[in-house]
C-alpha cells in the first residue's frame, strides 16, 4: 500500500497529504467537481498553480455491466452494455453484436448493415457535440454548452422516431436490427443532413475563431504519437497526433469500406488538435450518414434463421410500440414452428458456440473492443470491454503534469471521457 | 448645513440605495432572461411578470437559508468578509452624477450624493477595498479552492486596478479636474454639431482598457478567475451560504453596475444627452440610465459570448499589454495637453484618439484574422491522410 495509491472508496487522503511534504498543495478534484464528466476522482499534487503530480481515480460508476451479462442471455446484453458508454450507446450495441455474429459465424443483411452505420455516425455526431457541449463549458463558454445540447437534442429525436428511445435503444442486436427505419425518419435525416453542416460552421465561429479559445487550447495537453502508442490511446487522441489510424478505415466492418470518407488528423498532439479533429470528423460523418441513408436498399434487417432473430416483430400501434397483431396471430394461430421458435428464444435464448473472439469498433472515444467468451450455452462466459474511456483515463497524468491547473480541466475536456464506459 | 440639507442628503442617500438594489434585482433578471436568449432558452419566466421577480424570490429564499460556518474557518473574518465585499461596491456609487441640478424654491439640488473634489481617486479606492472582501473569504475558509481563488484575485485585481488606474489618469489630464461633475462637464459640446464631445471618442484607448479592466476587477466572465466554476468549483465563496452568499453575489452585480456608471461618467458623457423642452429634470438621469444599461449589455455579452481566459494568460495580458498601452496613452495625453495652449486642445486629442482607436482595431483585426487563417486552413480536404489502405 503505497503513499500513491488512491481509491474509489477513500481513506487514502490522509496518506496522500502526507506523503506531499509542506510546500505542496494536494487538490482532490472530484468525485463531486462540475468539470469531472460525471465521477472521475483526480487527486492532483500542486506545486503553487503547476501540477506535479496528477492521479485519476475511477470507479465511482461500476455497473457491473460486464458482469451481469453473464447472467443474462445473450440477445439481452444488448439491453445492458448500451447503458455502459451512455452517450454512444448504438457503438456499445454493434461492438457486442458483431462479437456474437462472429461467434455465431453470421452476418447482418445488407441493409441491417447500412442502418447500423447510419445510427452509429448519427451517433458520432451527438457524441461530438457533447463534447464540444462540456468542453465548451468547462473551459467558461457556456454559450457552447447549449449549442452542443440542441443539435443532440435533434439528433435523439431522429434515434427516438427510429428506435422509439432517446438513449439505451438495445435496437443493434445480433443478427441485424431489430426494426426497420420508419419512412419518416429518413425524411428527418435529409433534413438534419442539410442543416448540420451549417451548425458546424456556427461552431466554428464560436469557438475556432475565438482568441481565448485557441489560447486555452493551443500546445496544451500534448501527447505524441508514440506515447498515444505506449499508453494505448486511440481515437481523436491519437489522430490528432497525426497517426490516420481509424478502424472504419484499417479494419473495415459493416460495409465502411464502400462508404468514401477522409480519416482526419492533425499534427499538433494537443487539445486543439483534437478538437480540430472532431469537428472534422462531425463533417465527414454527416457524408456518411448521407450515403448511408441515401444508399439503404431494400431488404430484411434481420438474418432469416428462426432459431436466431429474436422473435418480437414490433409494430408501432396507435398506443405506442408493441407487439404486431400479424405476428401474434402467426405464432397463436397459424404456425405450430413458429410457437416453438418464439418459446425458444423468449425463455432461453439461442445457443452460441463454444469460441472466443475480440471485436474492436471505432467509437467517438477510440478502439472500444468487446472479448467475449463463449462455452456453447445459452449466456456468455466472460464478456470484457475494452472500453476507450478507461484507457484513455491512463494517460492524463502524462499529459497534464508540468501544466497549470487549469490546463487539466482542458485536458480532461480534451479526452472526453465517459465514466459509465469507463468503470461499466 | 441646515435641517432640509440634511433632509434631502438622507432622501438623495435612500434613492441611491434603494436605486442600487432595485437595479441588481433588474440586473441580474435581465442578464438570465438575455443570456437565455442567446442561448435559446427561456430563461426564468415564472415569478412575476415576465419573470421579473425571480430574483426577488432568491434573495428571499437565501436570507432563509442557513448561514453555515464550516469548522476550521478562521471565524471572526469569515463573518466579516462578505461585509466588507458589498460595502465598498455600494459606496463608490456616491461620487457619481446621475443627473444635472435642480432648484428647489431658492435651494440648488445636484442630482448626485458627494461631488468630492478628489472623487475619482475615491472611486478607485473603493475598487481596491473590494479585494479585501475576496482575499479575505478566501483566505479564512480554510479550504484549498477558496483560497486559490483569494490569490488569483490578489493578483488578478491589483494589477488590473493599476491598468484602470492609468487609463483614469489619462481622462483626468484631459478633463483637467478630479472631480467627476466636472469630467462630466468636460464633455459637454459636440463636434460638426452631432458628435459628442465623449472621452469615449476621443480618449478610446483609455475607454478600452477601462472597460477591460472594468470587467476583471469585477470577477466577470471572461475574467471570473477568483471563481472559476470549472476549476474551482466556486472559488473563493466556495464555503459560504445563505445571506452572506447573497452578499457575495451582490457585490458582483452592485460593482459590475458601479463600474459600469464610473465609465458612463468619464467616456459616456454622463447625464448629457440632447434634452427636450419638456419634462426637463427628467432626461439626465435617463440618460444616464441609458448609458448605464448599454454598458451592463456589454458584461452581459460578454459573459454569453466568450470563454474563460487562463490565469497566467490573463496577467501576462494585463501586465504586458493594458499597462504599458495605459502608459503610453497617458505620455501622449499629457503631451498634448501641454501643447494645449499651442493647438486647439479638444481637436487634437479627438484627432489622436481616433487615430488610435483605429490603429488599434486594425491591429486587432489583422491578428484575428491571421489567426483564423491559420486555423481554417487545417480544415477538411487539406493536409488530411487517408489511414489504413
Amino acid at each position: 500500500m503505497s503513499a500513491r495509491e488512491v481509491w474509489a472508496q477513500g481513506g487514502d487522503w490522509s496518506r496522500a497529504v502526507e506523503a506531499a511534504g509542506e510546500d505542496r498543495i494536494i487538490v482532490n478534484l472530484g468525485p463531486q467537481h462540475p468539470s469531472t464528466h460525471g465521477v472521475l476522482r483526480i487527486v492532483i499534487e500542486l506545486d503553487g498553480e503547476t501540477v506535479i503530480g496528477c492521479r485519476p481515480v475511477v470507479g465511482y460508476l461500476h455497473t457491473g455491466i460486464e458482469k451481469n451479462t453473464e447472467v443474462r442471455n445473450w440477445v439481452q446484453g444488448c439491453a445492458f452494455v448500451t447503458r455502459m458508454d451512455y452517450l454512444s450507446p448504438f457503438f456499445n450495441e454493434l461492438a457486442y453484436s458483431l462479437s456474437v455474429e462472429k461467434l455465431l459465424g453470421i452476418e447482418a443483411p445488407p441493409r441491417a448493415q447500412a442502418i447500423r452505420v447510419l445510427l452509429c455516425e448519427l451517433n458520432r455526431i451527438s457524441s461530438h457535440v457533447v463534447y464540444l457541449a462540456t468542453g465548451g463549458m468547462e473551459l467558461g463558454a457556456l454559450s457552447a454548452m447549449l449549442y452542443g445540447f440542441r443539435e443532440r437534442e435533434t439528433v435523439l429525436d431522429i434515434f427516438e422516431a427510429i428506435t422509439g428511445l432517446r438513449m439505451n435503444h438495445a435496437f443493434i442486436r445480433p443478427g441485424g436490427v431489430a426494426l426497420d427505419v420508419p419512412g419518416d425518419a429518413l425524411g428527418r435525416i435529409a433534413e438534419f443532413v442539410e442543416d448540420f453542416p451549417h451548425r458546424v460552421d456556427d461552431y466554428e465561429d464560436l469557438l475556432t475563431d475565438n482568441p481565448i479559445w485557441l489560447e486555452r487550447n493551443r500546445g496544451i495537453g500534448v501527447l505524441g504519437a508514440r506515447d498515444c502508442a505506449a499508453l494505448g490511446v486511440t481515437g481523436p487522441v491519437l489522430r490528432a497526433a497525426g497517426v490516420p489510424w481509424d478502424l472504419r478505415r484499417a479494419q473495415p466492418y459493416c460495409g465502411y469500406e464502400n462508404y468514401e470518407f477522409e480519416v482526419p488528423v492533425a499534427e499538433t498532439a494537443d487539445c486543439l488538435g483534437r478538437y480540430a479533429v472532431r469537428i472534422r470528423e462531425m463533417r465527414e460523418s454527416i457524408r456518411i450518414v448521407d450515403q448511408a441513408a441515401r444508399g439503404l436498399l431494400p431488404g430484411p434487417v434481420m438474418v432469416e434463421d428462426p432459431k436466431i432473430a429474436w422473435p418480437s416483430r414490433l409494430s408501432l400501434g396507435p398506443d405506442g410500440i408493441g407487439n404486431s397483431p400479424d405476428y401474434i396471430r402467426t405464432i397463436m394461430g397459424e404456425s405450430m414452428e413458429a410457437l416453438i421458435h418464439h418459446f425458444k428464444l423468449v425463455t432461453e435464448g439461442f445457443r452460441v458456440p463454444a469460441g472466443e473472439v475480440y471485436v474492436p469498433v471505432e467509437s467517438p472515444r477510440g478502439e472500444l473492443g468487446f472479448h467475449v467468451v463463449s462455452t456453447g450455452e445459452a449466456r456468455p462466459w466472460r464478456v470484457h470491454v475494452r472500453d476507450p474511456s478507461f484507457v484513455n483515463l491512463q494517460a492524463l497524468p502524462a499529459m497534464a503534469v508540468g501544466g497549470l491547473i487549469a490546463d487539466v480541466i482542458a485536458t480532461v475536456a480534451s479526452l472526453d471521457p465517459v465514466m459509465g464506459g469507463c468503470d461499466r | 448645513m441646515d435641517a432640509i440639507g440634511w433632509i434631502i442628503l438622507v432622501a438623495k442617500v435612500l434613492i441611491v440605495f434603494a436605486f442600487l438594489m432595485v437595479a441588481v434585482i433588474v440586473t441580474v433578471w435581465a442578464e438570465r432572461r438575455t443570456v437565455a436568449f442567446m442561448q435559446q432558452r427561456i430563461g426564468p419566466n415564472r415569478v412575476g411578470p415576465f419573470g421579473i421577480l425571480q430574483t426577488l424570490a432568491d434573495g428571499l429564499k437565501l436570507f432563509f437559508k442557513e448561514d453555515v460556518v464550516p469548522a476550521g474557518v478562521d471565524r471572526a473574518v469569515y463573518l466579516a468578509a462578505p461585509l466588507v465585499a458589498v460595502i465598498p461596491a455600494f459606496m463608490s456609487f456616491a461620487i457619481v452624477p446621475w443627473g444635472n441640478t435642480f432648484r428647489i424654491g431658492r435651494r440648488v439640488v445636484e442630482m448626485q450624493l458627494a461631488d468630492l473634489n478628489v472623487g475619482i481617486l475615491f472611486f478607485l479606492a473603493m475598487g481596491s477595498l473590494m479585494v479585501y472582501g475576496v482575499v479575505l473569504a478566501g483566505w479564512s475558509s480554510g479550504s484549498t479552492y477558496p483560497l486559490f481563488g483569494a490569490v488569483r484575485s490578489s493578483a488578478q485585481m491589483i494589477s488590473y486596478e493599476i491598468a484602470m488606474g492609468l487609463s483614469v489618469v489619462a481622462v483626468v489630464l484631459a478633463a483637467g479636474t478630479l472631480s467627476t461633475r466636472g469630467i462630466v462637464d468636460a464633455q459637454a459640446g459636440t463636434w460638426f454639431g452631432f458628435v459628442p464631445h465623449w472621452f469615449a471618442i476621443s480618449q478610446l484607448p483609455a475607454f478600452v482598457v477601462f472597460l477591460l479592466a472594468g470587467i476583471a476587477e469585477s470577477n466577470r466572465p471572461p475574467f471570473d478567475l477568483p471563481e472559476a466554476e470549472t476549476e474551482l468549483v466556486a472559488g473563493y465563496h466556495l464555503e459560504y451560504s445563505g445571506v452572506r452568499f447573497m452578499m457575495f453575489f451582490l457585490a458582483e452585480y452592485l460593482h459590475v453596475i458601479t463600474t459600469s456608471a464610473i465609465a458612463t461618467t468619464l467616456f459616456l458623457g454622463g447625464w448629457r444627452g440632447p434634452i427636450p423642452p419638456f419634462a426637463r429634470p427628467v432626461w439626465p438621469p435617463l440618460w444616464f440610465l441609458a448609458k448605464v444599461v448599454v454598458l451592463v449589455f456589454v458584461f452581459v455579452w460578454a459573459r454569453a459570448t466568450l470563454p474563460r481566459v487562463r490565469y497566467d494568460r490573463l496577467m501576462a495580458f494585463g501586465w504586458k499589454v493594458l499597462i504599458p498601452a495605459s502608459l503610453v496613452w497617458v505620455m501622449a495625453t499629457a503631451t498634448l495637453v501641454a501643447l494645449g495652449p499651442v493647438v486647439s486642445r479638444a481637436t487634437l486629442v479627438a484627432g489622436t484618439g481616433l487615430a488610435a482607436g483605429a490603429l488599434a482595431l486594425w491591429w486587432l483585426a489583422r491578428v484575428t484574422l491571421a489567426r483564423r487563417a491559420g486555423i481554417r486552413a487545417a480544415r477538411p480536404g487539406e493536409e488530411v491522410a487517408r489511414g489504413g489502405r
